[in-house]
């Protein structure tokens, strides 16, 4: 298990969460490099079937990053996407995927610091949950 | 099948110590649709550019992919390379392996793979990009600039001086805003009316601008270059055209009430005009306490105006308009001292607000400009001056800073001291913030050459001592506490949003700040921009400012205004949704999410439609359908999909 590295897919609104992003690298702030970033204008266009594929696809976690409550760029989309995730991930669970593997956070557009700082806490959180198990039934009948 | 460019920059070394370029090309080349790649020093640099276009040509490439800095950077550069090279500029886009690769990851062997996955996953995107062009919307060449005060008269004026025209909405009935009640302003000490109403006088007779006073901004539909405004003029009740301002009507007038322009410091009838250099020049009737809107109670003031300017049937109008782009102007209001009790909830005789200190001095105030205390109209020989009043707290008031306070109170006191030469000022501080032009150079004055006492504490309580306010507080240097008596305390207050401020941000559906402030669309590069396009903000709207600041503010508002109204047409970015008629189920769910009523259900065609000028290209609407029938342009469910699961190869 020492040797697992997660893979974790980051959707980042760009507003603020990319922005974030893009500070920590002015700022040369280093971080793990297990996260992989798509870019989507605003934590609200985060489809939960994204989050879905991504796990389906082999990533061992997902971070969903958008701007702070109030602040969305579009005014209520990081209302609405922490609505969906909090939906989907009562879900995870129901399939029996832990649903700590799945977070969503507020990184604003001057916080490059706090950015590398949840991308330390989420890798090393899926580290301790190990690498994602595949969901498969089994067929008693 | 697509034709792939791909271009890795080295970026100097800021990519290249830490990313295996070689190996990056060396693995991109075998990618699938994949037909060409290069590297070079700087991709941005002209021989980068070349690079880039003449690879299009000789390579008939139809997509790019820039491997670079991030796209806040360089997208425009490279989207432009594009065009010039005859390809759509839609088809580039930038894979950030610096800012977010690069920069962020020593271990090279680490950064080299994520390259190489960053430029995947791009190449994924790009190959189901769709060749968008910007569209034009038509540009009502019209400006309307809400707040009369000095942010709005400055983004007013220089709009109308540009040569479009301008409608000003002011609530109250006369400009000016608060600078209008000030005395003289720091460090200047110029005296405010007397820079001001020029200022004023320029808005009533210019041209180009329409001033309506006494109205209110009641609904906005539309967008950036056709903002589609209804505005409420309320009744005056005295034709603004006949009026002759002979105060005849005052003389009558049997309502006495307080005066808002002397802070409440003075009485005023039912009937008045805020100052004598009020624009309009026009007295105006308070319906709420004016006994004669119905006219059979009374109508002495009908009686005696000789012109027949008033009319008590006068109604309110609706003016529906267009505009092209919104200038917000709509002040603050002062944190009010009731609100602090330790000093007292406005209980304490003497213990005044900045801004009816500022009446006090004023030489068209309700004293004539000689310092009065309320309780008995004597001149007060100690006057202490506590910065900071409900400022600076966030357990108890407000959490910021309001910038201005420690100026105005020094200002005060200074004034205090030319006024009356034997009295003491007095000045309780935090902190004294002189952050401005001339600033410190003024405190100075106070301090070393007017005699004004600083002692660095905090007032903790007030109370009233026979004829006397009682000060209690601890002096932060010397750890001692104070005890002292004075005549009159006046609290430097710091700023709030004014009613006005909240009520347009939920009109025109601006963010706020957690202070209430309307939020620039940028901090630091977008200062006079809101998150709605075409719409900018000027003055304390956006937050605590002095008067040389909400001016430069204005100017600038003006400008990008003035730049939306300069061309007949907008361009718009085309990164919009689309809807698809055959799957949409007409459910609903995306006019409910969408945050700019930019999808709307069309009766006629029995159809869902998305309004191009209105949509942001948030994607919300996109995440929500249940259908999966709508796509953001270049964003969609499948080019995101594949972006994903070329991230996670392996
Ligand atoms: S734009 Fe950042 S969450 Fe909406």
């Amino acid at each position: 298990m020492k040797d697992f590295e997660p893979k974790i897919i980051g959707f980042l609104c760009t507003w603020c969460s990319y922005a974030g992003a893009d500070l920590a690298g002015t700022s040369r702030i280093q971080y793990p490099s297990n996260i992989r970033i798509i870019r989507v204008m605003c934590s609200g266009r985060v489809n939960p079937m994204f989050v879905v594929n991504a796990l389906q696809q082999g990533a061992d976690g997902v971070l969903i990053g958008g701007c702070h409550p109030g602040d969305c760029h579009y005014q209520h989309g990081n209302y609405q996407a922490r609505r969906r995730i909090t939906m989907m991930k009562k879900l995870l669970e129901f399939l029996g995927i832990e649903p700590d593997r799945v977070r969503m956070t507020w990184v604003s557009a001057a916080e490059g610091r706090k950015f590398a700082q949840v991308i330390e806490e989420v890798t090393e959180d899926i580290r301790k949950l190990g690498p994602m198990k595949q969901v498969r039934r089994k067929n008693e009948w | 099948m697509s034709k792939v460019g791909v271009f890795v920059c080295h970026c100097g070394r800021n990519i290249a110590h830490t990313v295996d370029i070689k190996k990056v090309l060396e693995s991109i080349k075998d990618y699938e649709d994949v037909v060409h790649v290069e590297d070079s020093m700087y991709m941005c640099s002209e021989p980068g550019q070349t690079i880039i276009k003449e690879a299009i040509k000789k390579h008939d490439l139809d997509r790019v992919v820039v491997a670079a800095c991030s796209k806040d950077m360089h997208e425009d550069t490279f989207r432009i390379v594009t065009k010039e090279a005859g390809l759509n500029q839609y088809l580039t886009e930038m894979a950030n392996i610096r800012e977010q690769c690069s920069w962020v990851h020593e271990n090279k062997e680490k950064a080299t793979e994520k390259t190489i996955k960053i430029i995947e996953s791009t190449i994924e995107k790009v190959k189901r990009n769709q060749a968008l062009e910007p569209y034009n919307v038509p540009v009502t060449r019209k400006a309307l600039v809400i707040g009369g005060g000095i942010a709005g008269i400055q983004a007013a004026l220089d709009i109308a001086d540009a040569g479009y025209q301008v409608t000003l909405v002011e609530k109250d009935s006369t400009i000016g805003g608060k600078m209008a009640q000030l005395a003289e302003t720091f460090p200047t000490l110029d005296c405010s009316q007397c820079i001001l109403t020029p200022k004023m006088v320029a808005v009533g007779r210019h041209p180009n601008i329409q001033l309506l006073t006494n109205s209110e901004v009641e609904n906005v539909d539309g967008y950036v270059g056709s903002f589609k405004v209804k505005i409420k003029k309320k009744p005056r009740y005295v034709i603004e055209e006949k009026c002759t301002i002979c105060d005849d009507c005052v003389h009558v007038c049997p309502v006495i009430v307080h005066d808002e322009y002397n802070a409440g410091l003075s009485p005023r009838k039912a009937i008045y005009i805020a100052f004598p250099q009020a624009v309009p020049a026009s007295y105006i009737i308070d319906p709420s306490t004016c006994l004669g809107i119905d006219p059979l109670i009374c109508a002495k003031c009908k009686e005696v105006c000789d012109p027949k300017a008033i009319d008590f049937d006068m109604k309110a109008e609706f003016i529906e308009e267009e505009f092209g782009a919104i200038v917000v102007a709509t002040g603050y209001s002062v944190y009010p001292y009731e609100r602090i009790g330790e000093y007292g909830y406005g209980n304490i005789h003497n213990v005044v607000s900045g801004l009816e200190f500022e009446r006090l001095l004023s030489a068209n105030g309700p004293t004539q400009g000689v310092i009065r205390r309320p309780s008995d109209g004597n001149i007060p020989k100690i006057v202490v001056f506590i910065h900071c009043a409900g400022s600076r707290d966030p357990a108890k008031h407000l959490p910021y800073c309001s910038k201005i306070c420690c100026m105005y109170a020094t200002k005060h006191a200074m004034q205090y001291k030319h006024l009356v030469h034997d009295g003491v000022a007095i000045n309780f501080y935090i902190d004294v913030r002189t952050a401005g032009k001339d600033y410190e150079e003024f405190y100075k004055r106070a301090a070393e050459e007017e005699n004004v006492i600083y002692i660095r504490g905090k007032v903790s309580e007030l109370l009233q001592d026979g004829e006397k306010v009682l000060i209690r507080g601890v002096n932060t240097l010397t750890s001692e506490s104070i005890e002292l008596h004075a005549d009159m305390v006046v609290l430097a207050t710091g700023l709030l949003p004014s009613e006005g401020t909240q009520e347009i941000s939920n009109i025109l559906k601006l963010s706020c700040d957690s202070k209430g402030f309307v939020k620039e669309a940028h901090p630091k590069l977008k200062p006079v921009e809101t998150v709605i396009s075409g719409v900018f903000v000027a003055g304390t709207a956006s937050g605590p400012k002095d008067i040389p600041e909400a001016v430069a503010q204005a100017s600038g508002a003006a400008a990008k205004a003035e730049t939306i109204l300069s061309s007949d047409f907008l361009e718009r970015d085309p990164v919009i949704a689309e809807i698809d008629d055959l799957t949409c189920g007409i459910c609903h769910t995306c006019i409910h999410v969408c945050p700019y009523g930019a999808i709307y259900y069309d009766e006629n065609q029995n159809k869902v439609l998305v309004n191009e000028a209105l949509c942001e290209g948030c994607g919300s609407c996109a995440a929500a359908c249940p259908s999966g029938s709508i796509e953001l342009r270049n964003s969609t469910y499948e080019s995101i999909s594949a972006s994903i699961k070329a991230l996670l190869r392996v």
